[in-house]
């Protein structure tokens, strides 16, 4: 029997859906005599038991403390778990928060750690995790020599949410000491989006770095007029100051929630653009670099100069 | 007042690509390696810092690589960083960042700096690991992705906001001395001058060995090993070839059927 761990995570009070994709990455390698337990940190871990007992659940830990994100307790969180429990496996969603305190958990449990992760597969008995590299033109399998334990922030969006509904016991931790040296002051919100819709919108043209430089944006702009498509961009674009960030699609920007039509011109399918557009039905990618791993996501493919097709472009419409 | 910058020298890959004999990397002949995207962006906030503190300030560069990675402690050096160490032993090749992160541990024991910014993550891997297990190896206060920075020297809390997911930001009071992953467009970095990068060849760098820092190399281990690398399944992209014109006006024909025009 081996030990599973899920960190379940909230945001303010809210369970993040992100934590059901984690619990059902590791039901995916789940033996029928392991047992795998969800941990939750809140100011009121009960109000989340009842949506983290989905299928495979075997127990919820609830540790009563704060809503406040603080990594250190986090990680105190872990290590405690760990020590009591000797878990072959501890996972949490690859989402921000967890880019702050898993790092520093592993090297205090001196557990394994591969971050990112897309796949996860026994390979005779040893736990093997996939994830991409050099921007997501290759995949690596990573296992973990001699780690009794190993961590894992798992890639969200690749695995379907965890369901079902299932009656895990219920336990109640005392959070560890730990010494916070973070405070929570407050939120900043997204800024005003100035009338730009990206998560309404149903044709979006996308410009990336391909772009090359400010003057070159404004013809994207008139072209995405044109097609009545809503210009969209990758994150440099809104970095550079080049478009407001309300136009920019991903992980950090908007979710392109309604789109069916998705034209992606000199943008190279980073995981963080991605998040806001893989799922869109008819994706098309204009690249120079036939190796972009945009084109792995879209339904066609040009390899190509994204000035001279929207030069092209400009006689249809 | 001291700011400790790691930087990474990362590879892309060129659009035609092989794997190593033993496939667990890619042929070092398809790379094309720059100092990490980020990792300007952590350096002008460190310089950022030291030129509204004045000349008392100081911004070291750290790096762990090979002597082809000094091309990555120069660029931060032609920006106007004080001066670089480099620590390279044959036993790092495989390196993890953990790995890594122990030994920038030792090296900021032995500098003493009054913050630490590493990039929010690599380029090439998108890790995101090795700021923060440096920091948990030293038991520092830490955040990751910070995309905004108040912080006066010798101050004993930063007040900073950490990009999260849809835009949303975190503010946050964070204790001194910190490690901090720094996200982009934090700042607008500089390029460097001409006279910068003229400079910057008479820089101090500091060679160093793990002897240097009292590691042994079986004490610098990772916490994963590559089993195998490989090309990701074709997508399934219906390919529009042809001349230009010939391309778009597929495209165009695209458009407006999905679009009902
Ligand atoms: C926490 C976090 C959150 C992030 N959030 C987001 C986000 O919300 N959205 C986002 O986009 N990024 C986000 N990023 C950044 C992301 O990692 C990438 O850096 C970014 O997506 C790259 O943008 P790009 O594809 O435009 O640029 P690049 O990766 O530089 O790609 C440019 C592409 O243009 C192609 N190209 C060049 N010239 C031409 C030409 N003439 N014609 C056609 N093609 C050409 C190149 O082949 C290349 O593929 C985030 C990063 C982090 C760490
Ligand atoms: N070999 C290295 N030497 C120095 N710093 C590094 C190295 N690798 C990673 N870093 C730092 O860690 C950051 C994040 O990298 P990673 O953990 O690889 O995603 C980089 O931006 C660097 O600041």
């Amino acid at each position: 029997m081996a030990n599973l761990i899920v960190i379940a995570e909230q945001r303010d009070g809210e369970l993040r859906e992100t934590s059901l994709e984690t619990i059902a990455a590791l039901t995916s390698i789940k033996q029928a005599d392991d047992k795998l337990a969800v941990a939750i940190i809140a100011a009121d871990p009960q109000a989340h038991v009842q949506a983290l007992s989905v299928d495979g659940v075997d127990e919820v830990v609830a540790v009563k403390a704060t809503d406040d994100f603080q990594p250190d307790l986090t990680e105190a969180v872990i290590v405690e778990l760990a020590k009591e429990r000797k878990p072959s496996v501890i996972a949490v969603a690859h989402g921000v928060d967890a880019w702050s305190f898993a790092p520093a958990a592993a090297v205090k449990l001196d557990s394994g750690l591969a971050t990112d992760v897309m796949g996860l597969k026994v390979e005779d008995g040893e736990l093997v995790a996939t994830r991409a590299g050099y921007a997501e033109k290759v995949l690596v399998d990573i296992d973990f020599p001699e780690k009794e334990t190993v961590l894992l922030t798992v890639r969200t969006n690749v695995f379907e949410p965890a369901a079902g509904s299932g009656s895990p016991e219920v336990t109640e931790m005392a959070p560890p000491e730990a010494d916070v040296a973070t405070t929570h002051e407050g939120w900043k919100p997204p800024a005003d989006a100035g009338g730009i819709d990206i998560g309404g919108a149903e044709f979006i043209l996308s410009i990336g770095r391909g772009v090359g430089d400010e003057s070159n944006v404004e013809e994207f702009q008139e072209l995405a007029e044109n097609m009545g498509a809503t210009l969209g961009c990758s994150r440099p674009i809104a970095d550079n100051g080049w478009l407001p960030k309300a136009h920019q699609v991903g992980q950090s920007g908007q979710l392109a929630a309604n789109c069916k039509l998705y034209i992606a011109m000199g943008v190279s399918g980073s995981v963080q653009h991605q998040w806001g557009m893989k799922h869109v039905e008819n994706i098309v990618a204009v690249n120079t670099d036939p190796e972009a791993s945009i084109f792995s996501i879209a339904r066609y493919g040009i390899v190509g100069d994204m000035f001279e097709i929207a030069e092209e472009l400009e006689n249809h419409f | 007042m001291k700011i400790l910058v790691t930087v990474k020298q990362v590879a892309a890959l060129d659009d035609e690509f092989e794997l190593r004999d033993d496939g667990r990397d890619v042929d070092e002949d398809f790379f094309e390696e720059d100092l990490n995207e980020f990792d300007h962006y952590s350096v002008e906030e460190a310089l950022l810092i030291k030129e509204a503190a004045g000349d008392d300030a100081e911004v070291v560069i750290v790096t762990v690589g090979n002597e082809d990675t000094d091309d990555a402690l120069r660029t931060a050096l032609a920006k106007g960083a004080d001066r670089g160490i480099r620590i390279w032993d044959e036993s790092l090749a495989d390196a993890d960042g953990i790995a890594v992160a122990k030994v920038l541990a030792k090296v900021v024991e032995r500098e003493k700096p009054d913050m630490v910014f590493t990039g929010a993550q690599s380029a090439d891997f998108g890790s995101a690991v090795t700021g923060m297990a440096l920091a948990g190896l030293l038991g520092w206060p830490h955040a990751a992705v910070v995309c905004n920075l108040e912080y006066s020297p010798g101050s004993d809390t930063a007040t900073l906001r950490r990009e999260l997911e849809g835009g949303l930001e975190e503010i946050m009071t964070v204790r001194c001395p910190a490690v901090l992953s720094i996200q982009l467009g934090i700042n607008e970095p500089r390029y460097a001058s001409l006279r910068g990068i003229k400079q910057a060849k008479q820089k101090p760098v500091d060679e160093l060995t793990l002897d240097d820092l009292g590691l042994a190399a079986d004490g610098v281990t990772s916490a994963s090993r590559v089993r195998r690398m490989y090309a990701p399944e074709k997508g399934q992209a219906e390919l529009i070839t042809g001349s230009a014109a010939e391309q778009a006006t597929r495209l165009a024909e695209i458009i407006k059927e999905l679009r009902g025009m």
